[in-house]
């Protein structure tokens, strides 16, 4: 057996390669932020272009006067269901292999939760009149309750990101010097790790963990609601709420497979993100896909069934028509690709993960494409038959928003230890309570049955 | 006082004089072919022709399209900024000054009828000497659409106080392209009063209404080609 002081050290070792990201910085990240950077500044530039122009540089037109920026909000709102949905539910779950995987979710959360809002911005025609929303908002309309909703989301999982967050600053504090030092030393509010700050912090990361699901799934379902509460065909669907929810889970474990990838290859965590915890969510993110599946499948089947003409026009266009090479592509992407390679043992590897998790992503901004442009294109009246084709303005600031959000996660993980820190050493002291609960979950041991059938009096004793 | 307006199909010639005054009236700036081809002409009135059958035995018809002032509003109700409004006398009409933008009502419209400033208003040449000074100009980036001329309305109020009356719901105030139309193919009045042209006819067996089914209970009605 080996002693503390030995057992410190040696946890100290495994323990450096966490820190080491937030500590000191590798050429090789400047040079992978290089790139990002610059597409962002791209990105940057083509919106300038259309403050300055207005939004007559895309492609937009009448009648499809929504395109890239708001399939981007409904993607964007999507990934961040990545995180504090998930972490909150495998905590509430008390799955232990969640442990290092839900600091890089909820961080997802917060990260792409802006870009969500920034979307709704860019395709603002006014965006210096933002502010009217709160001026002079209008309860009935949806928009307002996104607005609601999704400010709600950012502080909850603002919180629910901090919360755990707060005894690994106190941890990097001590470990750090210089103006990093007075930084943590601010972050960690005084965090020394007393039974009684555990206790508090335990509390606190429970209450936030419940509270932050009914908001997730609020936030997806009134996204949704900005299209189905119109009379728009193939946009007034009862089902769109639990449909946009499913497919926001579904490209949120997505994204969160991607980045605990890249983390692991970056940071060599090899030693904490390990198969196991691949195979995990992708087990997850194979029944989204099925969940996926079967709502898209009730969504075009009840359309065509009805056979009403308004719905059957967008129908059509999307699954023979114009919008069909697409269409299929999403079927694939989101669908045949992900079961093909996770449902089989063999290819369920980190990099059969990985593949199927992009595919899953670009599939799911397919998805939102197809939900946004085929019925804006087809609408009712047959007197206006639009096209879209975004131009290149459109284009980069997609690739700029998504640059620029896979900067800042990277940034996030120079500041922040990116695997909770304390929360896997809590894993690892409580072993023997899990292992206390998992024999709980079993029968007990039987008392032996008596010999003869004695008096009530008798068995009570 | 619930203004309307009865289209009557069997008249409709389709000269567009209605289309060009509504221009004119209201300021809705020239758009340039190369936008107007890529789906952004501005028209708050629209003349559609229909084609109907298989040449030779082709009809074609057309279809004057107004803002159809729906009593249920569906862009009334998605605007998140009170901006899209609906008046005590039914007229839905548009704050321009307030809009952000956001292009909700363009997709709650079942009609098509909202319409997007994409680029700065242009009035080439001497047009932009002839514009309404009773009307507003719209800047780029927000919505705007037709609001049967309420500023006519404005202007009609004024004249009847002065002559010590209320506003008559036929003859005081009518749509500039109601005014222009040679056909009067357009009549326009107060639906609330049965004693109105516009009241009868909208009651008559040969209206209907676009998309009626919608139930979005617009003010527009057609009259079917007899």
């Amino acid at each position: 057996m080996a002693g503390p002081t030995q057992q410190r050290e040696l946890r100290d070792q495994e323990e450096a390669v966490l820190f080491a990201p937030v500590l000191g910085t590798t050429r090789r990240f400047w040079l992978g932020a290089a790139p990002l950077l610059a597409l962002t500044l791209w990105g940057m530039y083509a919106y300038t272009l259309q403050l300055r122009y207005g939004l007559g540089v895309t492609g937009l037109n009448r009648p499809v006067a929504w395109g890239f920026y708001i399939v981007n909000f409904v993607f964007f709102i999507g990934i961040s269901h990545a995180g504090t949905l998930i972490s909150a539910i495998l905590r509430l779950c008390k799955a232990e292999w969640r442990r290092p995987i839900t600091r890089a979710a909820e961080a997802i959360t917060v990260l792409v939760l802006f870009f969500g809002l920034g979307s709704i911005i860019m395709d603002l025609g006014r965006p210096d009149r933002l502010f009217y929303v709160l001026q002079y908002g209008r309860l009935q309309s949806p928009l307002l309750w996104d607005v609601t909703s999704i400010t709600t989301y950012l502080t909850g999982s603002s919180l629910y990101l901090y919360l755990p967050l707060i005894p690994d600053l106190a941890l990097v504090r001590d470990r750090a010097t210089g103006w990093r030092r007075t930084l943590y030393t601010f972050l960690a509010l005084g965090w020394r790790g007393t039974p009684g700050q555990h206790r508090r912090l335990e509390r606190g990361i429970a209450v936030m963990a419940v509270l932050v699901i009914p908001v997730a799934i609020s936030v997806h379902t009134v996204v949704s609601w900005v299209f189905s509460m119109t009379l728009q065909p193939m946009w007034k669907s009862t089902i769109f709420g639990p449909y946009f929810v499913t497919g926001a889970i579904f490209s949120g474990i997505a994204a969160l497979i991607i980045s605990m990838a890249a983390v692991r290859r970056a940071y060599r965590l090899e030693n904490y993100l390990k198969p196991v915890h691949f195979n995990g969510l992708s087990l997850l993110l194979m029944v989204m896909s099925l969940l996926w599946f079967y709502f898209t499948f009730a969504e075009h089947m009840t359309a065509y069934y009805g056979g009403e003409l308004g719905e059957a026009m967008v129908l059509f266009a999307k699954v023979t028509g114009r919008y069909a090479p697409e269409f299929w592509a999403m079927v694939v992407l989101n669908f045949v690709i992900p079961m093909a390679i996770l449902a089989n043992r063999r290819t369920r590897t980190v990099a059969g993960c990985v593949v199927a998790s992009a595919s899953v992503v670009v599939g799911m901004w397919l998805e939102r494409y197809l939900i946004v442009v085929p019925t804006l294109a087809n609408p009712r009246l047959p007197y206006e038959r639009g096209f879209y084709a975004p131009t290149w303005v459109e284009v980069s600031i997609t690739a700029g928003a998504v640059a620029f959000f896979i900067l800042l996660y990277m940034v996030f993980t120079k500041l922040f230890p990116i695997i909770s820190i304390w929360e896997v050493r809590e894993g690892r002291e409580g072993l023997q309570e899990a292992h206390e609960r998992m024999a709980g979950y079993l029968p007990g041991p039987v008392e032996p049955a008596a010999p003869a059938a004695p008096a009530p009096t008798a068995a009570r004793g | 006082m619930r203004w309307g307006m009865v289209v009557d199909l069997d008249r409709c010639t389709g000269c567009q004089a209605c289309v060009v005054t509504c221009k004119a009236e209201n300021n809705v700036p020239v758009v340039p072919p190369e936008h107007a081809h890529a789906g952004r002409l501005m028209l708050w009135m629209e003349v559609i022709p229909e084609v109907e059958g298989e040449f030779p035995n082709v009809r074609a018809r057309f279809i004057p399209r107004p803002c159809q002032q729906c009593d249920s509003p569906p862009c009334v109700k998605v605007c998140p900024v009170q901006a899209m409004t609906k008046s005590p006398e039914g007229i839905v009409s548009h704050v321009f000054a307030r809009c952000i933008g956001c292009r909700f009502c363009v997709q709650a419209c079942p009609y098509g009828v909202t319409h997007f400033n994409w680029q700065a208003p242009r009035w080439p040449g001497d047009l932009r000497e002839a514009l309404n000074p009773d009307m507003a100009v719209r800047p780029t980036g927000v919505v705007e659409m037709c609001d049967f001329c309420a500023h006519r309305l404005q202007h009609a109020r004024e004249h009847a106080r002065a002559e010590g009356h209320e506003v008559r719901g036929e003859g005081d105030y009518v749509p500039a392209c109601v005014q222009a139309c040679p056909a009067r193919a357009l009549i326009f009045g107060d639906l609330d009063d049965p004693g109105t042209e516009a009241a009868r006819l909208a009651r008559g067996p040969r209206a209907y209404r676009m998309l009626e089914d919608l139930g979005t209970a617009p003010k527009v009605f057609y009259l079917k080609e007899g």
